[in-house]
């Protein structure tokens, strides 16, 4: 068991924490206060190969490991979550083409990213099917050498941007999550339209928006997968990404307890900087535990993907612990900062609500107690 | 051409640097390295006239096995292979120079690149005692006319340049009063000041490529060198802590003290 990361990751770590300092960083309060798409970010992002991480490099992508994009992830995250949100979400939309896709398809599909910026969106989500995916609503017609697509979903990460869209919908309503089937949609054919961006909480540098689909049309040749295995082939990146969005949780609370150990070592109260009181030493100290306790539950549902095995249980252990966890660590962390942590122009009211999505998104943390808790009894 | 730039592993500034309690040296433990910026702007220096003008950037560096960290950086950059002297005992700035030409001799490079100095020791020798070693022409602190965030360096124009028949290299030189362009004979020693460029960040491409770059190993016994050093630390300690500034009562009291104390007015 090896508990220090290796050189190479060490330099990846590096890469990633400079691009977050000195490019993310100055631009983070920005975006957040305009809520407008980070364009300028994302095509730096993408120069430094930080857009398609996880694309094998056969398709002229990174090939990062589970572990490596985690580590990656964190300093992301720590820059602006809302940013590292964005930047994941190729990576997101793309898995079902990385895990599932046949040769022919992971040649066409998944190589235009990795040769001039494009982005592309993972269409889960329903208005009536969130954790319910087995509910889905949008259906999948076969009409000769099409699939004609109708419905609705919504909380698209980038989806106004994109040019790329992994749909989920059902051939069969009756079928349930067996009906489920994976459909790529190229460009913006007729049909598909895109709503406004959502006037989020918070992460706001990331794009969010709904998408409906009348009559839209996708080749046979777009279907990753076997009609029916739609179900599996989400849950299986949900597997894949939970480690990723743990770790965004990891880089919020390191980001609030730096800030938190900078400021009480210059805010003075009762004659002495407040970091000398003990109150604050107690608060400081529990958000250091549990953010590193958060980053080493991480890792090791990271590494399980890496060795090939099974990771619900753990991945599911590490996006609970660490959401709650940089909920409560950027909660105290505004707490730290009294009534400065309260207005806009001190960073750390953005961590909170930056946080606060992490517990809801992919998969709410009471979803991942329920999941937690089913693996317990198996 | 065919560029040598050194790597030179050095604390990173952003560490807490502490002085060991009996001045043997500073304390190691938790602290950070990396790459000393000089030489990663030589780093960035290099692979730009390679891009232009094709050839290959050959890194190096001394030290122990940990210095690989500083030249897989390079690597991650751009440069094309490293050459890595493993030493780990005590060496003075002439023993780097004289591994170094040993180094260049079994290169022979178009040109040598080091950063000006270290950020460590802060010394400003190497590049001048190579020079001199080689009998090659040197130009030091090579800068650039415009600032950092100027069109000219968005568009990426170099102050070092190789003239028409590729024959010697035109330097913009930092002086204390302004700038010298200088004009070298190749081969020649550049060493690099703050304001030559703004090197690129290493991509995660990059870093995978960098992995499987070639490190050649060599040694101060296989470049027959004696690297005992000539200069000894017999002790270090912190810089004096800055005393508190006073206050004075009015105008007249400051004008009194800047006139009388600090006959600065």
């Amino acid at each position: 068991m090896e508990f220090q990361l290796t050189d190479a990751q060490r330099a990846l770590q590096d890469a990633a924490r400079k691009f977050a300092r000195e490019v993310v960083r100055p631009k983070a309060a920005h975006y957040d206060e305009t809520a407008t798409f980070p364009l300028d970010l994302l095509t730096t992002a993408w120069e430094l190969g930080l857009l398609n991480m996880a694309i094998p490099a056969e398709y002229g992508g990174v090939g990062l490991s589970h572990l490596d994009q985690t580590i990656v992830a964190e300093e992301l995250s720590w820059g602006c979550a809302g940013v590292a949100t964005s930047i994941i979400a190729n990576d997101l939309a793309n898995l079902p083409i990385i895990l599932h896709a046949t040769e022919e398809q992971k040649k066409r599909l998944l190589t235009p990213f990795t040769e001039k910026l494009k982005f592309s969106s993972f269409c889960l989500t329903e208005p009536e099917a969130g954790s319910d995916v087995a509910n889905m609503q949008t259906t999948a017609r076969l009409d000769g050498d099409h699939y004609v697509l109708n419905g609705a979903k919504c909380f698209i990460t980038n989806g106004g941007q994109a040019s790329q869209y992994t749909v989920f919908a059902t051939v069969d309503k009756g079928k349930k999550h067996k009906g489920i089937t994976c459909f790529v949609v190229e460009g913006r054919p007729e049909g598909l339209s895109v709503s406004k961006h959502e006037n989020k909480m918070g992460q706001r540098a990331s794009e969010t928006v709904s998408l409906t689909f009348e009559d839209v049309r996708v080749p046979v040749a777009n279907r990753i997968g076997e009609e029916g295995q739609g179900f599996a082939i989400a849950m299986a990146t949900l597997d894949n990404s939970r480690p990723l969005t743990a770790m965004f949780s990891v880089g919020i609370a390191r980001a609030a307890l730096e800030h938190s150990m900078e400021y009480s070592t210059q805010r003075r109260t009762f004659g002495k900087p407040i970091i000398e009181h003990q109150a604050i030493q107690f608060m400081i100290a529990d958000m250091a535990m549990n953010t590193h306790a958060a980053r080493m539950l991480t890792y090791e549902s990271a590494w399980l993907l890496d060795e090939g095995k099974r990771n619900s249980l753990q991945s599911s252990y590490a996006k609970c612990f660490a959401a709650d966890m940089a909920m409560k660590v950027a909660t105290d962390a505004v707490q730290v900062y009294g009534g400065y942590g309260y207005i806009k122009e001190y960073p750390v009211e953005k961590l909170m609500r930056d946080a606060k999505l992490i517990q809801v998104y992919e998969g709410t943390s009471q979803v991942q107690r329920l999941v937690i808790a089913r693996e317990l009894f198996k | 051409m065919k560029i040598l730039v050194t790597a030179k592993r050095v604390e990173d500034p952003e560490s807490k640097i502490k002085v060991k309690p009996d001045g043997s040296g500073i304390v190691q433990e938790g602290l950070k390295y990396k790459i000393n910026p000089f030489d990663e702007i030589g780093v960035e220096e290099g692979l730009r006239l390679v891009a232009k003008h094709q050839g290959e950037v050959v890194v190096v560096s001394i030290g122990g096995k940990e210095v690989q960290e500083q030249l897989r950086h390079a690597l991650a950059m751009g440069a094309h292979r490293a050459v890595w002297v493993n030493h780990t005992g005590p060496v003075d700035q002439l023993g780097i120079a004289a591994l170094l030409q040993k180094v260049v001799e079994k290169e022979q490079p178009d040109l040598v690149i080091l950063g000006k100095q270290s950020i460590d020791d802060d010394q400003n020798q190497v590049g001048q005692y190579l020079a001199e070693f080689l009998g090659w022409g040197q130009a030091t602190f090579a800068s650039k006319v415009e600032s950092m965030e100027s069109e000219q360096e968005k568009n990426k124009v170099p102050a070092i340049v190789l003239t028409a028949d590729k024959k010697s290299v035109q330097v913009i030189r930092e002086v204390d009063n302004g700038l010298a362009t200088v004009e070298c004979q190749l081969p020649a020693v550049v060493t690099t000041d703050l304001r030559l460029n703004q090197p690129r960040y290493a991509s995660l491409p990059g870093i995978m490529k960098a992995k499987s770059k070639p490190i050649e190993e060599l040694t101060p016994a296989k470049l027959s060198v004696d690297v005992t050093p000539a200069i000894q630390v017999l002790k270090m300690s912190a810089p004096p802590a800055r005393k508190a500034g006073i206050k004075v009562a009015d105008v007249p009291a400051l004008v009194e003290k800047l006139h009388n104390e600090a006959k600065v007015v």
